[in-house]
């Protein structure tokens, strides 16, 4: 897939992704669902290490963003990123059900939000929304 | 074997998508995501055992947040039993129910030991059979 548009131009042609959650089960999960899809990931354990990886200079085309977090969640770090001028894809992935806090992490800069676990299918329609 | 774990209700369909994110030729995947799962619950089970033993001090804020992500990694790798526990287990705490938690912690230790139990001889069968022995497995009803 082509990573272009969302946050300008790239020289390669494969899609990256960050995954951001501090759960070792959700993060090998969310690792093999984008590999077998075929885009580059890496992960990390919290909010403000999604913050630092960016602030090195690197950018993906999509984040998968975890809301419970130690040290930064996943709120303050979507805020954080946007406030930075990141317009990379931000998908809130989380097993929280209570609208009002749905509501918080979307208005702090989500383009989507998914209810854990996540599934291929889910992932696919993330991706397609990129694509769009 | 497998088919009894969705008959029992022991797995959901989250299980089948694990199985399909199998490498062809090197089934690992998913016994390194149970591996896993087990060795972080080992850990969360015992701090909500400890937590729940000291009733005096019992901070039901810090329990069910480690409870809530017990049910996250639960709810990824389609252990609905387990999951079913740890929900009752919260809404108990979140009554004031404490000795209501206390009976459900023990039923939540039981579908966990049971669910471990047969996903060990489970994956020993696979590591036997090979990897043609997951390729035709049924699906869940």
């Amino acid at each position: 897939m082509a990573a272009q548009g969302r946050h300008g131009g790239k020289k390669s042609n494969k899609m990256t992704a960050l995954v951001v959650d501090d759960n070792t089960v959700n993060r090998m999960i969310h690792h093999r669902l984008l590999d077998n899809l075929g885009i580059e990931n890496v992960a990390v354990v919290n909010g403000k290490e999604a913050v630092d990886i960016h602030c090195s200079g690197k950018t993906f085309d999509l984040i998968l963003m975890d809301m419970d977090m130690p040290v930064m969640n996943g709120i303050e770090a979507t805020r954080q990123l946007r406030e930075m001028g990141i317009r990379s894809m931000i998908a809130g992935v989380s097993t929280r059900s209570m609208e009002r806090e749905i509501r918080e992490f979307i208005e702090a800069g989500l383009d989507d939000y998914q209810e854990k676990p996540l599934t291929m299918s889910k992932l696919i329609s993330i991706i397609h929304k990129i694509n769009g | 074997m497998r088919q009894s774990f969705f008959d029992e209700g022991i797995l959901d369909q989250q299980f089948s998508q694990l199985e399909q994110l199998e490498e062809k030729g090197n089934p690992s995947f998913l016994e390194q995501v149970f591996t896993m799962y087990f060795n972080d619950s080992t850990r969360v089970l015992a701090t909500v055992e400890q937590a729940m033993g000291e009733t005096d001090s019992l901070d039901i804020g810090e329990v069910d947040h480690v409870l809530h992500k017990f049910k996250g990694s639960t709810a990824s790798v389609g252990a609905s039993k387990v999951l079913s526990e740890i929900i009752n287990i919260r809404k108990l705490l979140g009554e004031g129910d404490l000795q209501g938690a206390e009976v459900a912690f023990q039923e939540l230790r039981k579908e966990y030991d049971n669910l471990k139990a047969k996903l060990e001889l489970y994956f020993q069968q696979l590591r036997e059979a090979g990897p043609a022995e997951t390729a035709s497995a049924p699906h869940p009803k």
